[in-house]
């Protein structure tokens, strides 16, 4: 089993719902992201989304966007990211690490030398947001020559018969995106998120996780009713941009949100 | 990545059948969208296929061609120019007289009656130069739909006249204050909103570039300007013309001149491309001409693309809005590996130069994007022999530019 496999498998056997904290890696430096990485880790984080900065990121909304501005305005590049995934390693062998990001930085650098290199570092998965199942056939064995999970997304406009073909080249989970709309966006429509999931469901075994919108306990919980897995991000980057002037007090920031929705995850 | 089938020779090369049903050029193309956005660009490839067999849609935009935005243009004999320059006889394509004052309205019209024939009310698009949205802006008024258009804050400033007329036509200008600022950003809002209001929404895309459909629909809907060419310079000269040449930003006003004449194998094929302030500084918008440029992924499709050695989308510059933009559409890029056309730059101050020699010459004023295909011109056709011809596309009018032509020169109106 691999470590996405492992926690998951840990995870269901406890009945405990995962939670997967985003963050854009470098910002505002790399330093605040592996302290960042640790503390979320310690308050109950079972795996962690790092956001490759990208200087184009159509799918996110402007929070995320801020974000990947504040780490290139420090040119913080895929390889530095790398380095920090190898510096966590050191400690946590466990949490599984994916990285999340834009086609053009993987094309530019060539899609085996990327995967190996991620894969060297000990990343376990990457969502590509602009790879799609058409263009994945070069991709998809890059990915599997490396070991490397391909996470896909699933949205409310995905069709049953898309569905189909997704999840039969995902791995890890699946991430169900809730909201028609860009990464901070609007309200969640929790009938229509469930029915979604259920319907991913008769198509896979895989975990779903569902991103996008989430922002508290409440939103967390109910979306934990429903699903494997919250994954959070736009609130937590939130937390960077506010403490922009203060970075050393974003780890414990950080923590403090993450062991929150924890409790409440826990609680329900 | 796909492999580049170099053992297929470019006289092997049938260009009808590209793209692929997948919209791939080879290894350019394709289909590299949020997920959000592939059922809808799906839907579009389908409908798309469906209506350019449907002959009232057809019907409905040749009338609208004719009728509304003036066509077929004029394909004008620049003897004055030519006879100065001493060589090759130059024609220029008149997209300039078209309804708006561009090549943009083609395309548009294709597009909002695709729209309107898919039940789609509200209208997106981007803008850099602001032709295309005014474009946009036209025909949405002309077919009462919801017009958006995203532009970026610099080119706002660039254009400022562009900005009023799409306000006077109705659309909603929304200034874009991300990145650069300038098209690429434009592209990226326009992108955001689509995937936002998916269920109602069209996105009018300006140029040949995009996620299959649009390169190839884009290419489509511009192609009359190569037909209309290639029939009107034969009744005019008795022969198809030696050399033609297009500005070449995402490529739609070229893509639309040259490819009626693919598989004229003798007509020679030149895209211009902005080299701003010198292919050597760096601040350029010739992804193409430029050496190195590396293939990437941009806006859905994968071409040449402007980046870093981490793949970071650079700034381009150019003094032509309509030219500033990092990336290309891929019927391009690939035109340019097998070698059927041959990509070249142009700087600012030559286009500006070529602003100046058209409007001086020939009395007609050339946009600043169509002036860098007019500065090459004037390269060109001196090295060719006077029983030769050159069609040049005049993709727009210059009128939209005065104010940047006067800076440029320290004056103030």
């Amino acid at each position: 089993m691999n470590r996405i496999e492992k926690r998951v498998t840990a995870c269901r056997e406890s009945g405990r719902k995962m939670l997967i904290p985003f963050i854009t890696a470098g910002d505002p430096d790399l330093k605040i992201t592996l302290q960042t990485m640790q503390s979320m880790v310690k308050a109950g984080a079972d795996m962690i989304e790092l956001g490759i900065p990208f200087s184009d990121p159509v799918a996110d909304g402007p929070v995320i966007q801020r974000a990947c501005e504040r780490a290139l305005l420090n040119t913080v590049t895929t390889k530095q990211v790398v380095d920090i995934v190898k510096e966590f390693r050191k400690t946590d062998q466990e949490t599984p690490i994916i990285f999340m990001g834009y086609m053009n930085p993987i094309e530019v650098m060539g899609y085996s030398k990327f995967t190996t290199l991620i894969s060297e570092a000990g990343v376990d998965a990457v969502i590509a947001v602009d790879m799609t199942p058409e263009e994945s056939n070069e991709y998809s064995k890059a990915m599997n020559a490396a070991g490397l999970e391909s996470i896909y997304l699933i949205t409310p406009t995905t069709p049953e018969e898309r569905i189909k073909r997704i999840v039969s080249l995902a791995g890890g989970f699946v991430y169900y995106v809730s909201v028609r709309g860009v990464t901070g966006a609007a309200e969640l429509d929790l009938n229509e998120i469930s029915a979604k999931i259920k319907q991913i469901k008769q198509h896979t075994k895989l975990p779903v996780g569902v991103g996008f919108g989430i922002r508290d306990q409440k939103s967390a919980t109910e979306i934990a009713s429903v699903s494997d897995a919250v994954i959070i991000g736009s609130a937590i980057v939130r937390i960077h941009e506010n403490l922009n002037q203060t970075p050393e007090q974003i780890p414990a920031a950080v923590s403090e949100f993450i062991t929150g929705i924890r409790t409440a995850l826990d609680g329900m | 990545m796909k492999a580049n089938n170099r053992d297929i020779q470019l006289k092997d090369i049938v260009f009808s059948e590209y793209p692929d049903e997948g919209g791939h050029f080879d290894r350019f193309g394709g289909m590299f969208m949020a997920e959000t956005l592939m059922d809808p660009v799906l839907e579009l490839a389908e409908a798309y296929k469906k209506y350019m067999k449907n002959p009232q849609f057809l019907k409905d935009m040749d009338r609208d061609l004719a009728y509304y935005v003036g066509r077929p243009s004029p394909l004008y004999y620049a003897e004055r120019w030519s006879e100065i320059l001493g060589g090759a006889k130059i024609y220029l394509k008149r997209e300039d007289l078209n309804h708006t004052g561009a090549h943009k309205v083609n395309n548009t019209i294709g597009q909002a009656l695709l729209a309107k024939y898919m039940g789609k009310k509200r209208v997106i698009a981007e803008t850099g130069a602001g032709q295309h949205g005014v474009a946009t802006a036209t025909v949405a008024a002309r077919f009462g739909m919801k017009c958006i258009v995203y532009m970026g804050e610099e080119d706002i400033r660039r254009q400022a006249i562009n900005v009023y007329r799409m306000k006077l036509l109705g659309a909603e200008v929304i200034s874009v204050k991300s990145g650069s600022r300038t098209l690429k950003d434009a592209c990226n809002e326009a992108i955001r909103d689509w995937i936002t209001n998916v269920d109602d929404t069209f996105y009018i895309f300006g140029t040949a570039s995009g996620p299959h459909p649009y390169p190839a629909m884009v290419r489509d809907f511009q192609s009359i300007i190569g037909r209309e060419a290639r029939e009107q310079i034969l009744e005019q000269e008795g022969k198809l013309p030696d050399a033609i040449v297009a500005c070449v930003g995402g490529g739609s006003n070229a893509i639309g001149l040259f490819h009626p004449f693919l598989e004229d194998r003798n007509v020679k094929i030149y895209g211009v491309e902005a080299a701003g302030k010198g292919i050597e500084t760096g601040q350029h918008a010739a992804p193409l001409t430029a050496e190195g440029t590396k293939p990437g992924v941009l806006h859905g499709t994968r071409t040449y693309v402007m980046s870093t050695e981490d793949g970071q989308i650079i700034e381009t510059h150019s003094v032509s809005a309509g030219l500033d933009y990092p990336g290309v559409g891929p019927e391009h890029a690939w035109l340019k590996d097998i070698g059927r056309a041959k990509y070249v730059a142009i700087n600012d101050e030559e286009a500006l130069q070529g602003f100046h020699d058209l409007t001086r010459y020939e009395g007609i004023m050339p946009a600043l994007e169509s002036s860098h295909a007019v500065a090459y011109a004037t390269k060109l056709a001196p090295t060719m022999s006077k029983d030769q011809t050159i069609i040049v596309n005049l993709s727009g009018r210059g009128d939209k530019d005065i104010h940047t032509v006067a800076a440029w020169e320290g004056i103030e109106i």
